[in-house]
């Protein structure tokens, strides 16, 4: 694997950019592996690169019905934040925060992880409430996050508009410093090199199409369109089909599809310096280093597997976003895509064992997956490797929906759901 | 945009006048008390979620106001039959011939 620096890069430059070689290779799949991991997302690159690199555990592949990325991990509006509400949400996204900060070193590979700060707009007194509300929560749990005046976000965000008269009036906001966005795609390549580097096989175009159990119950291997790959460990990590491929392994899940659409503009110069939501509006916004202001919104009313979702849903997360930013009421929009979430009833993740010995799995992430990206993988590889989850996963387990004791970010979270 | 038929309207009319009201033929226990946890956390949180031809709920919201289900295909997001609350499950089967 080439190591990337400022050598490097005059090295290849001066041979005319002829001699970089591909940062990881197309495997095919051996007839057994220690852990397979269904998914090729930032989630299961990631998961197999911190099993080679902090477990030792590099007889891995990671398996995935398409190209790697081509999923959620390609098709959300990378935000990043960890100004959660409840203490288990707080520090499992703040441990991802945490090792977003270092990730690009860590991987050798630019994830343009830049912390330009998430403001959430209040445009009622619920709102201010709430959004204070989780300031507080947030301090106790040692996330940064602060309340502005509108003034104050006006002059964080200069695009805003805060008159009284507007449709949708700002009346505070908070703010996220630490908060920001990554290159989406470079997640994915960064772990699969890393990960392809420490022996990992990444295995593409090659859907999963059932797992497979022993006559004990425990996890044999997969079925795949190239054939049975036998595997001790499962670890599935499929987003929107996390619930069919589980349904193969006989485990029901409480999960439920759903299209999330997101759009994006023509490029243009710099002007929108940070991240903007609005929950009571139900639209984001960001521009990405291309120019293009980056825009999503909540998901489709339906359940759904199409890769599509409504239009009713563009209009009128674009009519939110001209009501809070007047200025881009011209603005040409470019391209619009749909992602499929899994979400479940509390809003929050499924991470850890399930009742199938051998069997992992981490799931429901909803409409706030890309975020989470390092620490879901982190722990998800420490869980399989242990086969017990680490004490910052352990409260995101699949017996929570039997026990009662669920993480309801459904009605509390600062987010757009 | 779905364009979606409300049997009691018996009319097909855009999906902005309808609500999503989530799977069908899910009926809560008869007896609640003597429902184990297990089998409460399948009426409450189980889904099939299948990739395919989905039985749901609809509330024609914006019209009528009242709830019927529906036969959809979660790939395709194409509608097999919509029918009203009282009319018996439809046999997926019937359907898919119906639909070729």
């Amino acid at each position: 694997m080439t190591h990337f620096s400022a050598l490097s890069l005059i090295k290849n430059a001066l041979s005319g950019q002829k001699n970089w070689e591909p940062q990881w290779p197309d495997s095919e799949p051996k007839a057994e592996y220690d852990v397979i991991i269904v998914g090729a997302g930032g989630h299961g690159l990631g998961a197999a690169y911190y099993l080679a690199k902090e477990h030792g555990i590099t007889n891995v592949a990671v398996i995935d019905k398409g190209w790697l990325g081509g999923g959620n991990t390609g098709r959300n509006t990378t935000i990043i934040r960890s100004n959660y509400l409840y203490d288990e949400s707080a520090k499992l996204y703040d441990h991802a925060l945490d090792l977003w900060d270092g990730l690009s070193q860590e991987l050798n590979y630019n994830v343009m992880y830049s912390q330009r700060g998430v403001l959430m707009l209040a445009h009622n007194v619920h709102d201010v409430q709430s959004f204070q509300r989780h300031v507080h929560a947030n301090r106790l749990n040692g996330v940064d996050n602060v309340w502005l005046s509108a003034e104050e976000a006006k002059e964080y965000c200069p695009p805003l508009d805060i008159s009284p008269t507007a449709r949708y009036p700002v009346v505070g906001a908070a703010l996220q410093r630490r908060a920001g966005t990554a290159r989406h795609d470079a997640v994915a390549w960064g772990y699969a090199r890393g990960a392809a580097a420490r022996g990992v096989d990444i295995i593409q175009n090659c859907p999963v199409t059932a797992i497979r159990r022993g006559p004990d119950g425990r996890v044999t291997g997969v079925e795949t369109a190239k054939g049975f790959i036998g595997a001790k460990k499962v670890a599935v990590s499929a987003a929107g089909h996390t619930s069919v491929v589980m349904d193969s392994a006989g485990v029901r899940m409480p999960l439920e599809s759903y299209p999330l659409q997101a759009l994006v503009s023509e490029p243009v110069k710099p002007i929108f310096p940070c991240v903007v939501m609005s929950n009571s509006v139900h639209a984001y916004i960001s521009q990405s280093d291309k120019g293009e202001l980056v825009i999503g919104s909540g998901t489709d009313q339906y359940t759904s597997y199409s890769q599509r979702g409504g239009l009713p849903l563009i209009e009128h997360t674009v009519a939110a976003i001209c009501e809070i930013f007047p200025i881009f009421n011209r603005m040409r929009m470019l391209r619009k895509w749909g992602g499929i979430v899994d979400v479940t009833p509390d809003r929050s993740a499924i991470l850890g064992k399930t009742p199938v010995p051998g069997l992992y799995v981490n799931c429901g992430w909803g409409t706030g997956g890309f975020k989470a990206t390092p620490g879901a993988a982190h722990t998800l590889a420490w869980t399989v490797a242990k086969d017990d989850p680490h004490p910052i996963n352990a409260p995101f387990t699949l017996e929570r929906f039997t026990t009662g004791r669920l993480i309801d970010e459904a009605a509390a979270a600062a987010v757009a759901h | 945009m779905l364009l979606i038929h409300c049997p009691y309207c018996n009319q097909t009319l855009p999906e902005a006048e309808f609500t999503y009201a989530g799977e069908a033929h899910i009926a809560r226990p008869a007896d609640p008390s003597s429902v184990s946890d297990e089998e409460w956390r399948d009426f409450l949180f189980i889904r099939t979620n299948v990739k395919g031809p989905h039985y749901e709920r609809w509330r024609h919201f914006h019209g009528c106001g009242r709830y019927f289900n529906a036969v959809r295909d979660t790939v395709s997001d194409r509608f097999l039959i919509t029918y009203k609350t009282d009319d018996p499950r439809p046999e997926l089967s019937d359907l898919l011939e119906k639909s070729k």
